[in-house]
């Protein structure tokens, strides 16, 4: 099933989905299966498994910290996607692949395309990767069933929106403010204006994240996005609290 | 040849290398930085204004030496450098900072940002904020900090705050990533003043331009000192703005263009940072554009060595990628060993300290010279001046009287702070 068309299905029986974040191997795969199992009890919908990169330049101090540690600790490419094979065949929520072109890159387009969807991928978020550059991937992408996730900013501008807005398929990532993963969001007016912003040129569902950490945040969005996204919060919580802060912290949100 | 004349559809890019790969929040920056260039480009006033201000701030144009003694002992080619060391603040960087400076204020902006590596485009940006009034701050590696206390020393009595940057390698590289981060959330009032010819289009081009100036002069002085062009230019190579700005002058004319990398502790020991001489790079996506990087089969980048900090560094600039395919410019490597001896040669028998990063030059137009002509000439760009390199200098000499000098000032401090 197509990621539009699973979002559009979770949606007949919640006002908004969540989308959840785990770094591949960190703190190792033993304790992202932890915190997954945790997140698929909670209802999760979506989960972004972040293949570790060298050079993480748009993630904040924790993220950055957790992709040179699970580098560190030796994570391949190939463990990552193994790792997604047995995710997506094991919980109910999609996965999408995240990081950072280089992976990509390095492997060829055609072969990360068939490797992705072969572990049951449904997409992949680069965010270093323009849609200028992305012609070619997202034709692959298209052929092999799997969506790249564009994303949109506060900064973008009306008249590249609409090009964003062309090139759109499956989720659209509305990234709430400026700067890296992690910091908090003002979540209010601002938000809500870019939301309406991108709506006026996609017809594919919006996921809202950066600085999302709390069920106020959550309830602010509901009714105008279709998924929050929960990245940096999440980890910060595994690593001062383990399983029981964890599963408090999702089944609040998903109160 | 113009590098800069762009095909349709394919702006940034030199043959396959270049490129933007930014964040899309960072996109109208790029896209505002991109249009603001051009104007400033395509404005004759603006460069007379640049070089103006470079003649009155920084000691331009730089002169050229002709090395009798060291030509003599070699006894083929005649040696000519090219004196970017004289520049105020020490090196080439000055160049391009004063150029971005001139940039930012017809931006608008009132903070800028930049990476440093050895701490000499850092202490440049310093310079140029502090006089044109911006807000600064410098990112650099926490290793870094730790082996270049006195140009961080000039920074921070400059006024810029010096950020020491914690993650990864903890070096030039990180440091970059750190300014990325910087920029995403500051872009609005900040400029981000990339240091060298690499990074997300413009900057490769912009950079090139700036340091365009040192070519310009270069190819000028030869014709009146010399009497003819030089047979081979030699410049070192880490980012690549040095060697751009002089190679830029000789482009068109039938001269040899050397770039010479940090060969580290030599080809296999996998500790250099030499992307084109040696095999070990690959073509890859990172900070920003498309090039050679030192990295693993999955892109995940490699630890990099120099002696000289300013060459320690993943990436080269992708104008170099593409002139080396097209075998425009030739690259070779010199090694921390060979720098060392040719640095010792070169103050004795000239009287001239090159820094770390312009020795790499030396070492190769020194191999290359006694296989050379009398009558042939060879340029190199002496890119920066070595005394800021003391202590690096001292240890790599292992020189006792300074050790002892060191080891009494400690004495003295601990002693005043008890």
């Amino acid at each position: 099933m197509g990621l539009q068309r699973f979002i559009a299905e979770r949606k007949q029986s919640k006002d908004i989905l969540l989308m959840a974040h785990v770094v591949c191997g960190y703190p190792s795969f033993e304790e992202n299966l932890q915190e997954l199992e945790i997140m698929a009890e909670a209802g999760v919908d979506l989960v972004e498994l972040q293949f570790p990169f060298s050079e993480p330049s748009a993630d904040g101090p924790l993220f950055v910290l957790a992709n040179e540690q699970s580098l560190k600790s030796g994570t391949t490419v190939d463990q990552c996607f193994e790792f997604m094979k047995l995710v997506s065949g094991r919980f109910p929520f999609k996965v999408l692949m995240m990081g950072y072109y280089n992976t990509a890159f390095k492997m060829g387009e055609e072969a990360f395309v068939k490797r992705v969807k072969e572990s049951g991928g449904v997409g992949y978020i680069l965010p270093d990767l323009p849609i200028e550059e992305s012609p070619k991937l997202h034709r692959l992408s298209e052929e092999a069933g799997i969506e790249p996730i564009i994303l949109m900013t506060p900064t973008t501008s009306d008249r590249r929106l609409a090009k964003l807005g062309e090139a759109s398929r499956g989720l659209v990532y509305v990234v709430a403010r400026k700067g890296v993963t992690g910091s908090k969001t003002q979540m209010g007016d601002d938000v809500l204006a870019l939301i309406e912003r991108c709506r006026g040129h996609t017809d594919v569902p919006l996921g809202v994240g950066f600085g999302i950490s709390s069920k106020a945040d959550i309830d602010v969005l509901r009714g105008h996005a279709d998924v929050a996204i929960v990245g940096t919060a999440a980890l910060k919580i595994w690593q001062e609290g383990g399983a029981p802060a964890l599963r408090k912290f999702f089944t609040e949100l998903m109160a | 040849m113009d590098i800069f004349d762009f095909s349709e559809g394919r702006e940034g890019y030199y043959g396959e290398y270049g490129g933007v790969f930014l964040p899309e929040i960072l996109q109208a920056t790029i896209e505002e930085l991109l249009v603001c260039f051009r104007e400033c480009k395509a404005d004759p006033k603006f460069w007379q204004d640049y070089v103006a201000l470079l003649q009155n701030y920084s000691g331009r144009p730089t002169p050229i030496t002709h090395l009798e003694n060291l030509s003599r002992k070699l006894g083929g080619a005649q040696i000519y450098v090219k004196r970017d060391d004289l520049n105020h603040t020490g090196s080439h960087k000055i160049n391009n900072v004063m150029g971005q400076g001139l940039l930012c204020q017809r931006l608008g902006k009132s903070k800028v940002i930049a990476e440093t590596g050895a701490g000499q485009h850092g202490f440049a940006t310093a310079t140029m904020a502090a006089k044109f009034g911006f807000e600064c701050k410098i990112y650099m590696g926490a290793v870094d900090v730790a082996r270049q206390r006195p140009n961080v020393f000039w920074m921070e009595n400059l006024g810029a705050q010096v950020i020491a940057v914690e993650d990864g390698q903890k070096t030039l590289k990180d440091a970059v990533n750190e300014c990325m981060r910087d920029w995403v959330t500051n872009m609005a009032d900040t400029h981000y003043i990339l240091g060298t010819a690499c990074g997300p289009h413009p900057f490769p081009e912009m950079v090139s331009w700036f340091q365009s100036i040192i070519g310009l002069e270069a190819r000028e002085q030869m014709l009146k000192q010399a009497g003819r062009l030089p047979d081979r230019v030699y410049a070192c190579v880490g980012g690549g703005s040095n060697a751009m700005g002089i190679f830029q002058g000789f482009i068109d004319d039938d001269v040899e263009l050397i770039g010479s990398e940090g060969g580290g502790h030599g080809v296999g020991s996998y500790m250099h940072s030499s992307r084109l001489a040696y095999d070990d790079a690959t073509v890859g996506v990172a900070q920003g554009y498309k090039t050679y990087f030192l990295q693993n089969d999955e892109g995940n980048m490699n630890e990099t060595h120099s002696v000289a900090a300013g060459l320690d560094y993943i990436g080269v600039n992708p104008i170099f990628a593409h002139l080396h395919d097209q075998g425009k410019v030739r690259f070779e490597a010199a090694t921390d060993v060979e720098v060392k001896e040719a640095l010792k040669l070169t103050m004795r028998t000239e009287g001239l300290i090159p820094a770390l990063e312009s020795t790499h030059a030396f070492v190769t137009a020194i191999k290359e010279a006694p296989t050379m002509g009398k009558d042939q000439i060879i340029l190199i760009n002496q890119s920066g001046r070595g005394d800021k390199d003391i202590f690096t200098i001292a240890d790599a000499l292992d020189d006792a009287k300074w050790k002892s000098f060191i080891g009494g000032k400690a004495d003295q401090y601990r002693a005043e702070n008890n």
